[in-house]
């Protein structure tokens, strides 16, 4: 008999063998015969008329095949498509792959030259001669929308407005003995994938393969199919090995469009790859709100309203799901807490800027931000301290399931334990106590204790409630089983990672299930011809929909076999039992058959019982009822050298509930991963543009990316509350980290300049905004 | 075009090659060496990173013709019938996600690792600045390799 237990188990993965040994297969590696280059000329302006475009003297250089204007391409490129229109009336602009006539951010496609090599297609980009009449660039949000400003499209700057309330608000701030207001900004980010973006196109007779760089195979399919007007069957993409999204490569891309429009142009292969400073201008960017919170409450801490009023950055166009991202804020504000009534209002602006949308976290790091930020300052008006703020609001165990304030119904999780443990694990006590020897010293060097007690909706989506908030697409997810003559065992599955390792435990999960040996399966996804059918990889969702969309398949395996087991045996079926791995006669377990001899038996098929398909082959769509949400209690110490500005991060305890754990080893190193992307934002990151709207970080010289000299080691802990809506009992890791460290890390910094009279900086908080910070505060800036 | 010739993961090349070719676009185009990635173009990741005569260079910033001459190892080259043990410890701290880094990383280490044997966390943190990577937070990396490290100690002791 077959003890598997494989859910829960530290495996090392699969794909590590490709990885670690350079037999990876990036999009960038792809040869074909008659394979050729392209590259793209951006706009240099952010806003401008474009009143010609000479490709000629491109076209004439050696090694040059053809060069194109968007004119070329004017009649069949369709316009990029946004499939999340939030409202009836929000303004969708035209959104052509290749720009025809206006350009409206700094890095927008105007032409292309297509060559052998790229060395000869980047030379014949410059004697492409474009010629531009400059316009106004709009870069501030709220200059944005008074009148007058210059418009970004004709429509006006105003994308949408959309409003969610909840409660009496009038009341709860009629008469509230505290009331706090604050603005906070959340900067421009970067996604930063490490490898760049890449695409390669190739149209065979009237079939279509795209190799690319993303993390969603199915859709772009989808899509390349509805916009192109390209019949969907004779569109094969291909995500081969994916280095990294977080949300950059959830996109369907102006490049991936127009490899497809030149493949058949010009009838050879072409294969396009970004540099990272062309990626930095080009890769869709994130976050990038203006928050404005108004809390009230009582005087013991008692949360009464929450009003929030966001401005997001569309940038210049609405991308794939560009204009829903700010708007899992709407129910994610609240977060653990209980209060009378919610407000929450989000307005979409254009400016002259790359567009923005999902990056990782994608609306949740912003509301969690805004509102653990705002608790932290409410606790400092109070006069109390934070955690004992959170303590007296949070949902508590014994209230789950419970409905919130914004509507979502939270299954399961225990914020008092994963505090408990947080607390203990970081020392909390006597860290407040050698911070307040160290404010009674007047130590230059100030400790700081920041406290992130999140909770995040991942596992997208029910489809009927994607449906209510008008998102063009379900959120289920698809996985088959084929069980080989040999007993072996392919998984096809309809997510696409890029760095996560289902491979490993998707392996796991069927290991676990079928009682089959880890390594006699193989995981196949990310190929439309190999997976037809899925929803891919982002949003947490990949485990807690496709990870159980597989544990379904595998009980209808399980199910087909004992059907055939009874037979093979000439037992009834109602007389065996399942024990991971084999059917057995009840009471006589020396009478049994495993599944490699049932899945043997239906091969050869010689013996089954009548009217009994020969196949234990089995999939399964699984369509969540409720979105999953883990949460956890993070805290961090920094060190602020109140000199210099300098913050260096001193402990960071993180305690998560992701519900029931398949490997706890990707477990924790998506978190690491994560808690670094939150760090990231707080003290290092920002998108900066000048007054000209042009991108300043354009590079990795520019745009800091931690190393690991900059990021202290985490201390994790798990507690373990199963999520109720799903059979496994998971509930997703891979924003988690992201969102709770950003408010961890900034509050930590903010709660040790406190008693200097500081009381915000704007993110990141670099040296140099501490120590204005510092210095203002003390009225002596300059 | 400008003759080179190079050794790299044991195997001698001999081409001509447009002088302002890099050498990494010379490794993964014209030699096939597809192991070594791209990353950026200011040197700033590290994840074209390998040996050039032993010591660790990112080939993004080395021309194809500079390395005339040269013994050249790239993650290719690492394992030898077995895996290297900084290979083999990515792989058992998990040290790698999407594992674009990954190639950099090891040869970034190797080199680390030759000038340093037996360095603390700090060093390896310090050592490795120079390699970016985006979805570990790097702790799994720093762990691998000071276990490598270990192991290498282990094995020469």
């Amino acid at each position: 008999m077959t003890v598997s237990a494989e859910i829960g188990k530290p495996r090392a993965r699969k794909e590590d063998a490709r990885l670690v040994t350079g037999q990876t297969n990036w999009t960038d590696n792809i040869q074909l015969p008659g394979l050729v280059h392209v590259a793209y000329l951006r706009s240099p302006m952010a806003h401008a008329r474009i009143t010609s475009v000479d490709v000629s003297a491109a076209r004439g250089t050696s090694g040059v095949i053809a060069a194109f204007s968007g004119a070329d391409f004017a009649a069949e490129q369709g316009s990029l498509p946004c499939a999340w229109p939030v409202t009836p009336d929000i303004v969708i602009p035209a959104h052509p792959p290749m720009a025809t006539d206006e350009v409206r951010y700094v890095g927008e496609i105007v032409a292309c030259v297509v060559a052998r090599d790229r060395y000869a297609a980047a030379d014949a980009l410059e004697l492409i001669d474009v010629e531009y009449e400059q316009l106004s660039a709009v870069l501030d949000m709220e200059a944005a929308l008074t009148e007058g400003s210059p418009k970004v499209h004709e429509a006006g700057n105003k994308c949408y407005e959309w409003p969610f309330a909840q409660g009496d608000l009038e009341a709860a701030f009629r008469d509230a003995p505290v009331v706090i207001e604050r603005t906070y900004r959340q900067q421009r980010l970067i996604p930063e994938a490490m490898e760049p973006r890449a695409t390669v196109a190739a149209m065979v007779g009237d079939e279509f393969t795209l190799w690319t760089s993303t993390q969603v195979p199915h859709v772009l399919r989808f899509l390349l199919a509805a916009v192109l007007g390209i019949p969907e069957q004779n569109i094969r993409v291909i995500a081969p090995d994916v280095g990294g999204g977080f949300g950059s490569k959830l996109q369907v891309t102006a490049e991936e469009f127009l490899a497809v429009l030149i493949a058949r142009k010009i009838g050879r292969p072409v294969k396009w790859t970004e540099s990272r400073s062309e990626g930095n201008l080009a890769v869709h960017h994130g976050r990038d709100q203006l928050q404005r919170i108004k809390i009230a409450a009582d005087r013991d801490g008692r949360l009464r309203g929450l009003d929030v009023d966001l401005l997001a950055d569309m940038g210049a166009y609405l991308m794939l799901v560009t204009p829903g991202i700010p708007l899992f804020g709407a129910f994610m504000f609240n977060a653990i807490y209980k209060m009378d009534a919610y407000s929450f209002k989000c307005t979409g602006v254009f400016t002259t800027k790359t567009p923005t949308d999902a990056y990782r976290g994608a609306g949740r790091p912003e509301a969690t931000y805004g509102i653990e930020h705002a608790m932290d300052d409410l606790a400092a008006e109070l006069g109390m301290d934070p955690l004992e703020l959170r303590k007296r609001n949070w949902i508590t165990h014994e209230e789950f399931p419970f409905t919130t304030i914004a509507g979502l119904t939270y299954d399961s999780g225990n914020y008092e334990a994963a505090t408990a443990k947080a607390v203990e694990l970081f020392g909390y006590d006597d860290l407040r106590k050698e911070q307040a020897a160290r404010r009674e010293s007047g130590d230059p060097v100030q400790l700081g204790i920041g406290i992130s007690t999140f909770t995040e909706m991942c596992g997208l989506a029910p489809s009927r409630v994607l449906g209510s908030l008008a998102y063009g697409a379900g959120g289920w997810e698809h996985a088959a089983i084929r069980m080989l003559p040999t007993g072996k065992v392919e998984v096809v599955t309809g997510t696409s990672p890029h760095g996560q390792g289902h491979e490993t435990s998707w392996s796991q999960i069927v290991a676990d299930r079928l009682g089959v040996p880890f390594d006699d399966i193989r995981v196949l996804h990310g190929d439309t011809q190999v997976s037809p059918k899925g929803m891919d990889t982002y949003g947490s969702r990949s485990l807690a929909v496709g990870g159980v969309a597989l544990f379904a398949a595998c009980e209808k395996v399980i199910a087909k076999a004992r059907v055939i087991a009874a037979g093979l045996m000439e037992v009834s079926a109602e007389d065996l039992e399942w024990t991971p791995g084999q059917w057995s006669v009840r009471g006589d377990p020396e009478q049994s058959r495993t599944i490699g001899e049932i899945a043997l038996a239906t091969f050869t098929a010689h013996n089954l019982p009548d009217g009994v398909e020969p196949s234990l082959d089995s999939d399964a769509t699984f369509d969540p009822v409720n979105f999953s949400f883990p949460h956890g209690t993070h805290l961090c110490a920094v060190d602020v050298d109140t000199e210099t500005g300098q913050v260096a991060i001193r402990s960071y305890v993180a305690v998560d509930d992701v519900g029931t754990v398949v490997n706890p080893v990707i477990v924790e190193g998506q978190l690491h991963g994560g808690i670094a992307q939150g760090i990231a934002q707080a003290l290092y990151e920002e998108a900066a543009y000048d007054a000209d709207g042009n991108l300043l970080t354009t590079t990795l010289a520019d745009y800091l990316i931690p190393s690991a000299a900059d990021l202290p080691t985490f201390v994790l802990d798990r507690t373990q509350t199963p999520a109720t809506s799903n059979p496994l009992g998971v509930k997703g890791v891979g924003e988690a980290g992201t969102i709770a460290s950003t408010p961890a890390v900034v509050d930590a910094v903010i709660d040790a300049l406190r008693p200097l009279g500081v009381t915000d900086v704007q993110m990141p908080c670099t040296a140099q905004r501490v120590w204005r910070a510092i210095n203002e505060a003390k009225g002596d800036a300059r | 075009m400008t003759k080179v010739s190079m050794t790299i993961d044991g195997v001698r090349y001999d081409d001509e090659v447009e002088p302002r070719m890099l050498l990494v676009h010379y490794l993964r185009e014209v030699a096939g060496r597809t192991g070594t990635p791209i990353g950026c173009d200011t040197s700033n990741c590290g994840a074209c990173t390998v040996l050039l005569n032993g010591l660790s260079a990112k080939s993004c910033s080395v021309l194809a013709v500079q390395a005339d001459d040269a013994e050249i190892t790239t993650i290719q080259g690492m394992a030898n019938g077995e895996w290297h043990p900084l290979q083999q410890a990515f792989h058992e701290e998990h040290a790698l996600q999407c594992g674009y880094c990954t190639p950099g990383m090891i040869m970034a280490a190797a080199d680390l690792l030759r000038d340093n044997p037996d360095p603390t966390e700090q060093e390896v943190r310090e050592g490795l600045e120079g390699n970016l990577c985006r979805c570990t937070g790097y702790q799994n990396i720093v762990r691998a390799v000071m276990r490598a490290a270990s192991a290498s100690q282990g094995a020469s002791s």
